[in-house]
Order: structure tokens, then sequence, then C-alpha cells
């Protein structure tokens, strides 16, 4: 038997955007053991609760991820409304189903283009990012804000969008998938890319349930389960089935994330075609009291929100699990069997976001 | 000395950041606003960078790290303080957990505040920080030629 | 549209079996979150099959009660409960990957350990001014 190494890897790691450690015990060149440690990114942020209102703390929870941004405003603003028994205008929940398929659309692009950096296809990375950036003209366009939203708000949205507005937005996602169509045909055919990815990390279909994985981790393993069909917002109303893929693989989760893209961009233009007129929040009075797990699917998978009010302005709890968290368990089963210069891609095709993970 | 005015490199690290404020630093390398053509490229080692671009409120934990990367990098250096977390704790300034600000833990030069940080405001940031890179290289090398 | 959310309360020498029911039944852990009242302590074992939603629910009295550890049933609970441990100080008992108190290592410890007092209800009255005093010089 040869000579056991321990190799750290993070918290600064040039593929690496964010802050997190493995102690990754080697064999020569293969992983037997990766232990994971995190904490670099914690800043106690439920714990805030207690010095914020419940109005206050929707623009905290929007702050978690700068990335899913969106989305943790929308989960938290559901836990409440239904506590609160509010009933939300309908144009509100449809305004919210675009605003987050913008930015599934916008995170995933984003992956693919980390991914593809990771196994060295620079222009691949420039490219997906370059159409990330058209995401984002429209999000700009139509909240202020390229990455932090700030349209969630308790009892609907901050911000309407005109008819015209949404007639243009047709016309850019209409671009966005001819271009979107181009580099996708890279990450699905090119010879390379499959050379990386197919046969690599695979995570089984009774261990993507059993370790508790997660969006677009669970659904590439062949288990059909997206939080979307809870039918919060207005996904009730859409046409709509979740993306598989059956092997389990990297290639597999790509191959996912790829599929979320076009049904992304489906979805946004029936939104469109059927959204509805009508007022965009309504007037929230009182304080939260009683418990609710809301729980919705952000780009890397589902999300949960435990929020617990007693009558007063402050909750008493607010606990978030995010998807990170819930994959972090199946790539430490996975990484074990991997060679070293494998183990930064597979770390990023959990789609990894630390600072959701810590809080 | 003007070549170093023209290539600085960059190097970043998330203290405790939200990721908003790295997305849009890694946002300025990509074809939209393509740093990288004033010659500024991202270094994931401490030793090659001019500059360190920081983000986030920094913890407890990231103290270590974050005065590692700074005590690595070959002088002259120059911090810039991304984001409204790194310049005074943000909206996170009241968590336990934080120390708000980077200017607690290393000598910042620049700030830029936002949340989050648009590119542009970035892009400006470093041009500030190429300046005063410049300044400080002039003083050492007047340090020098004095001893 | 609302999902329908089981709750079901359990006492701690109950609970590894029935999540040992839960994991041969299939379902999925979703998560394990603990929750600091004044009066009492409690943590929800979420889990999900097939968008069916069930908790259950431990009620401590205070935090020197030993909690056992589920995660020999469901390896990924040993991160949950770490995570427990590191921010509420809760006594876990033979978690299989004890990072005894690393996982976070924050710089409060057992952060949310404590919570506020229960907030009392704000009575809202005019302040009286004293016009007498007002005048006098401090």
């Amino acid at each position: 038997m040869s000579n056991r190494t321990i190799i750290p890897f993070g918290p600064q790691h040039p593929v690496l955007p964010e802050p997190i450690h493995l102690d990754l015990v080697m064999e020569d060149e293969l992983v037997v053991e990766a232990i994971p440690r995190i904490g670099w990114v914690h800043r106690g942020l439920e714990k805030l609760v207690e010095k914020k209102d419940f109005l206050e703390m929707t623009y905290v929870a929007e702050r978690i991820c700068g990335i899913c941004s969106f989305i943790h405003g929308l989960t938290y603003c559901h836990g409440i409304e239904q506590i609160m028994n509010i009933e939300v205008p309908i144009r509100a929940h449809f305004l919210r189903t675009l605003w987050s398929e913008l930015s599934r659309i916008h995170s995933h692009l984003l992956w693919l283009g980390l991914v593809a950096d990771a196994f060295g296809f620079e222009s691949l990375f420039m490219h997906s990012w370059r159409i990330r950036e058209k995401v984002l003209d429209i999000i700009e366009a139509t909240t202020g804000g390229r990455v932090i939203f700030g349209s969630a708000k308790v009892g609907g949205t901050r911000r309407d969008i005109d008819n015209e507005m949404l007639k243009r937005i047709i016309a850019q996602v209409t671009e966005i998938e001819k271009e979107m169509k181009e580099i996708s045909q890279t990450f699905l055919n090119d010879y390379s890319v499959q050379q990386r990815l197919k046969g690599v990390g695979i995570l089984s279909k009774a261990d993507a349930n059993m370790l508790g994985a997660v969006g677009p981790m669970l659904r590439a393993s062949g288990i059909n389960q997206d939080m979307r069909k809870l039918n919060y917002a207005a996904y009730g109303h859409i046409d709509w089935e979740p993306v598989m893929a059956q092997d389990g693989d990297c290639f597999a989760r790509v191959e996912v994330r790829v599929g979320e893209l076009f049904q992304a961009t489906d979805m946004i233009r029936q939104v469109i075609e059927k959204m509805p007129e009508g007022p965009v929040d309504v007037k929230v009075t009182g304080s939260p009291n009683g418990e609710f797990f809301a729980r919705t699917e952000q780009p890397r998978g589902e999300v949960i929100y435990y929020l617990k009010g007693n009558g007063s302005k402050n909750l008493e709890r607010m606990r978030v699990r995010t998807p990170t968290f819930a994959n972090i368990p199946a790539i430490t089963k996975i990484l074990p069997g991997i060679q070293l210069a494998d183990v930064p891609m597979m770390l990023l095709t959990i789609d990894p976001c630390i600072s959701c993970t810590e809080r | 000395m003007t070549y170093l005015a023209k290539s600085p490199w960059i190097i970043h690290y998330d203290a405790t950041s939200c990721n908003g404020c790295d997305i849009e630093v890694l946002a300025c390398l990509t074809p939209m606003y393509d740093v990288e053509r004033f010659g500024i490229i991202n270094t994931g080692n401490p030793k090659h960078a001019d500059i360190f671009l920081i983000t986030g409120s920094v913890n407890e934990q990231n103290v270590k790290v974050v005065e590692n990367i700074y005590n690595q990098m070959p002088n002259p250096k120059v911090v810039v303080a991304i984001g409204i977390c790194a310049t005074s704790g943000g909206i996170f300034r009241e968590c336990y957990n934080v120390l708000g600000g980077v200017d607690k833990v290393i000598p910042v030069d620049v700030y830029v505040p936002g949340c989050a940080v648009r590119p542009e405001a970035i892009i400006d940031g470093v041009v500030k920080a190429i300046g005063v890179l410049e300044e400080k290289h002039t003083q050492m090398k007047k340090g020098a030629a004095k001893s | 549209m609302i999902e329908e959310q089981k709750l079901i309360e359990i006492i701690p020498s109950e609970l590894v079996a029935k999540v040992r029911d839960m994991f041969v039944e299939q379902y999925r852990l979703v998560q394990i979150g603990c929750t600091k009242l004044p009066d009492r302590i409690e943590i929800n074992y979420s889990f999900d099959k097939n968008y069916q939603f069930i908790n259950y629910r431990l009620i401590l009295a205070n935090d020197k009660v030993e909690v056992p550890s589920v995660s020999s049933v469901y390896w990924n609970a040993l991160f949950y409960e770490n995570e427990i441990h590191d921010l509420f100080g809760l006594n876990i008992v033979g978690i299989v990957l004890d990072f005894k108190g690393t996982f976070y290592e924050t710089k409060e410890k057992y952060a949310f350990a404590t919570c506020p007092p229960p907030i009392e209800p704000v009575i809202k009255t005019t302040p009286v001014v004293n016009i007498k005093e007002k005048g006098k010089p401090q």
C-alpha cells in the first residue's frame, strides 16, 4: 500500500470564487477520503431576526446570496404570506415567476461558464458570461439591480413591468435563446468536454436520495423532483415538466442545467403571454403568528425556510437550509476514487454557493 | 518604471461576502467589460499580484487567511475594499460573527461602496488603485535611494 | 395551493426508531433545524417523498438533555447535527463524524443558545412633559 498524504484544498483557491476547505486524503493521485470544513462565510444572519422586523428581513434574505438573491427573497415572502394568510395578487405571482426564471438562466449560465473554466475551456467560459450579460440587461431594465434585485416584498412585488417592456423581453429572450443554442451544442457534443465529464463522479439514484441531494444533482441521477411542482408563485398556471437525466455523472448534471436554460425561456414566454392585469401588491397589516416551512426551487435546488413568529414584529426564528448545504454530503461521498486533477471540476458540479450554505 | 501602471495583476478573495460582489468582480473580466484588454489579469497566486480586491465583511475565521494573502503579496501593494460589506459591514454589520469591514484587519487604500457593486464602479476603483500603486512605487524608490 | 405539512411530536427515546422507519420508507432527509424558545428547545426533522412533507418535532426541556444522533441512519445528518452542536451548544451523542465544535468556528460560542426574552406588547402612552422642570438648568 502506498503512503497516504493529506492535501489541503482551499479556502483560497484559483477555481473557487468562494472559500471552502477540503482535507483530501490521497493515495498517489487518487482521493481516498474528503473531509469538508466550512465557516469562512458564516455571518450568523439568522440571528438578525432579533434586531430587524419581519419586513426588513426581506432585504437580509435577498442578501443571503448574490446569485439566487431573488428566489431567497421570494421564499421568505412566500413563507410570511402563508403564516399571515395574505392573498397575493395574481399579477405579482406571475412577475415573481418571470424574475425567478430570469435568475435561473443567469445562474445556470454563470455556472456553465465556471465549469468550462474548471475543465480548461476558456473561450466557452467567456461566451457563457457574454450571454449572461444580456440576461442581466433585462434584469437591470426591470428591477434596477444587476444581481440583487430588491423586487420581492411581503404581499407582492415592489415593481411592475409594463406591457411594452414585456413584449421587448420576449424579443430579447428569443435572441438569447439563439445564442444559448450555440454554446449548448459545444457543451453537449464537443469531444473534449465529453472526455472530461462523462463517467466522472457518478452519484447513483439510491445514493442521491439517501444523501439528501437536491436540485439538478438529484434530477441528474434520475429522480423526478422539482419544488416548482408545489405550485408556489405562478408555476401552477404554466405547462412544464422537470428536466431529467439518468446517468448521474458530471455530464448528466450539465445536461440537466442546459435543459433548464431552455425550459426557463419557455416559461418566460408562457408567463408573459398569460400575464394577467391588476395590482402587484396588497397592504400588509399585523404581524406573523405561526410557523411555516417554505420550500422553493432555486437554480441549485430546493431551499427551505423555516419561519416562526409569535405575533410580534420580530420573528422568533428564521432557519434557512440552502441547496448547497444539502449537496455537500453527496459531494463528499463521490469524491473518493477520483483523481486530484478532477477535484476542482467535481466540486463545481454541485454548483457550490458557500455564502448560502453558511449564512 | 512606468510599466507597473500598464499591467497590474489582481487577486480576489471572498472574505465572508454574499457572492453578489464576487460575481461582479468576475464579470469585469468577461467580454462585456473585459479589463484584460488593459493588461489586468486575475491571478490565484498572491505573489503575482499587485492589487488585492477583497469583498465581504470578514469573519473571525477569515482573518488569518486575509492576513496571509496580504503578507504574501510583494511590495508595493494596494488593497481595494469592494462593496459596502467590505467597507463598513453593510446590512450584516449587526451580525454576531462579522468584524464589519476589511480595514479592521489590513490597511485599505481604496473603498468602493455599493450593494452589489456595479462593474463600472469596480473598474473605477481599480483605476484609482493603479494611481495609489504608482505613488507607493515612487515613494519606495525614494526610500531606496536615500539608504 | 398550500402544501400539506404534517407535524408529529416525538420524545428523544423514540427518535432513532422513527427516523429509521422513514429511511426504510425511502424518505429523503430534507433538513434538521433547531429552534430555541424561551421555555423549550425544538428540533425539527423534515422528510420528503414525492412532495409529501413530514416533520418530526423533538421537544427538549433544556439544553442539557442528551439527543441521540441519527447520523448512523442518514449519513448526511451529521452535517446538520454538527451545526446544531456548534450554534446551539446541544449535546448530541454518537455522531458518526464529530467535528467536536470545529465545524463553525464562531467568534461567539453557541451564539444561538440564548434567545431574547418574550417581548411585552408595547403600550403607547403620550409622554408627560413637566414644563416647570424643562426650564430648569441641568
